[in-house]
């Protein structure tokens, strides 16, 4: 379970708990701070308040280990290296993930500027899913996608979510919002966060 | 060992040719002439003040003055290497961290060669120390600058690629390597290329300074070596400093990308 409480980022407040195997989708207005919520949620900003991820709280390991179990991924995922397999500890391993994904399995040794916006992000989300975090903080991980890639996004995140994964999955779309969150939270423009229950 | 002694009347005529600069850029207003002006009267009264200056500690071979002198040396490299810079660090290490690695690699550098091959007595001599300082530290500041300016232009350019690195578990080290590494190709770059041109393209100053005093040209080739190795060693590992050090307070203990340490741009 992921609690947190009194998490202080910039106007950003919030306070919830996020059990095993629960998605909880996230909403609010461009610009409100979603990405921030999500950012320091991963300890990727400075912030204040108590995180914790089965009791531990997230001080007491290294923020690399953190970042393994608790993982963003950014709605424009990044690239350091040239070749698109190069991001990936085990790019066979990954394999599956990516012909899910309806993307070509030849693309390992592309360079990343060849692909599209669209095969970025699955690729991201690709890469993220390897690690087989206990959190999942997915920043708008199919605003580039078609509705029919997004199908297979939400039913592949689904299937995490039975396996115990927790999610929380912010959306601009709240029809998706509403078929992936058993519960919404809504962040207002005072950077609080109230719970919609559907 | 015999030279042609100049005086201050013979200098009157390879200045006109800065003058015949200047009537150059009125005629094809190309609105030099101010600054050249300015650079010419500062060059003068810089290098005859810099004559008197190191006339007297030759003279005085005191460890405190020559120490002052390196130090104040060391000052006008850092402000240098920020004046380069197109984003600086905030605080005091926007000059801290320019200074301190030009210390460290220059004055290592400078200390090793007074130590192992030119033994002077006493080994601070100024005659020695200080002209070996300020051809390290002139090479050096510009390794330095230049790897700063592309570790953080690198920085901001790349925070995609480092912050998802760091999302994904990596360690500071292993999300700015990239970045890292470029700005280090960048700082030794300069060294290289002028290793390399060295005596085809260009004639050193100093060795051509030295060939002018009347040493034979076998034994100045053989100085000038001594000072590319000592130039080549105090850039690498000035660079190397300046960069693993900047990279450090660009990021934090808990592995997150601190680009809010860069100064906004345009600010003074």
């Amino acid at each position: 379970m992921l609690t947190v409480s009194g998490l202080k980022r910039l106007h950003i407040f919030a306070s919830f708990d996020l059990q095993d195997g629960e998605c909880v989708a996230l909403q609010g207005p461009s610009g409100v701070g979603k990405t921030l919520l999500l950012r320091s949620i991963a300890d990727l900003d400075p912030n204040d308040g108590t995180v914790k991820l089965d009791g531990a709280l997230r001080e007491t390991m290294p923020a690399p280990v953190w970042r393994k179990r608790v993982t963003y991924l950014a709605a424009e995922p990044g690239w350091w290296s040239d070749t698109v397999q190069e991001h990936f500890s085990g790019w066979d391993d990954a394999l599956p993930l990516v012909a899910r994904l309806g993307l070509p399995l030849t693309c390992g040794p592309w360079p990343v500027q060849r692909l599209s916006t669209g095969e970025r992000q699955r690729l991201g989300l690709v890469r993220a899913l390897m690690l087989q975090s206990r959190v999942l903080l997915l920043d708008e991980p199919t605003s580039a996608l078609d509705s029919a890639s997004a199908a297979v996004v939400e039913s592949l995140i689904a299937e995490r979510i039975l396996n115990g994964t927790s999610v929380l999955w912010s959306t601009h779309d709240n029809a998706q919002a509403s078929r992936v969150g058993s519960r919404v939270f809504v962040m207002r423009t005072d950077g609080e966060i109230e719970e919609n229950r559907p | 060992m015999t030279y042609i002694q100049l005086t201050y009347g013979d200098l009157i005529l390879p200045a006109l040719l800065v003058v015949m600069d200047g009537a150059l850029s009125l005629v094809l207003r190309l609105k030099l002439e101010r600054q050249l002006a300015i650079a010419t009267v500062r060059m003068v009264l810089q290098l005859v003040l810099v004559g008197y200056v190191l006339t007297f500690l030759f003279a005085a071979v005191s460890p405190l003055w020559t120490a002052l002198a390196a130090l104040i040396m060391v000052l006008f490299a850092s402000r240098e290497i920020v004046a380069r810079q197109k984003r600086r660090l905030l605080g005091l290490w926007k000059y801290g961290l320019g200074a301190g690695c030009t210390l460290l690699a220059a004055g290592t550098v400078t200390i090793f060669s007074l130590a192992t091959e030119l033994h002077p007595q006493p080994w601070y001599h100024p005659r020695y120390s200080l002209p070996l300082l300020g051809m390290i530290l002139g090479n050096t500041m510009t390794g330095i600058g230049l790897g700063l300016d592309v570790l953080t232009n690198g920085l901001v350019r790349e925070r995609a690629a480092v912050e998802a690195c760091l999302a994904l578990g990596g360690t500071r080290y292993q999300a700015v390597l990239p970045v890292l590494r470029d700005a280090l190709r960048s700082g030794f770059m300069p060294i290289i290329n002028s290793m390399a041109a060295i005596g085809l393209v260009s004639l050193p100053g100093m060795m051509t300074g030295q060939i002018l005093a009347g040493i034979e040209p076998i034994d100045a080739v053989k100085y000038q070596l001594l000072i590319m190795f000592l130039i080549a060693g105090g850039t690498g590992l000035g660079t190397l400093a300046a960069v693993i050090g900047g990279a450090r307070l660009l990021t934090d203990n808990r592995h997150r990308l601190r680009l809010d340490r860069i100064a906004p741009e345009g600010a003074a």
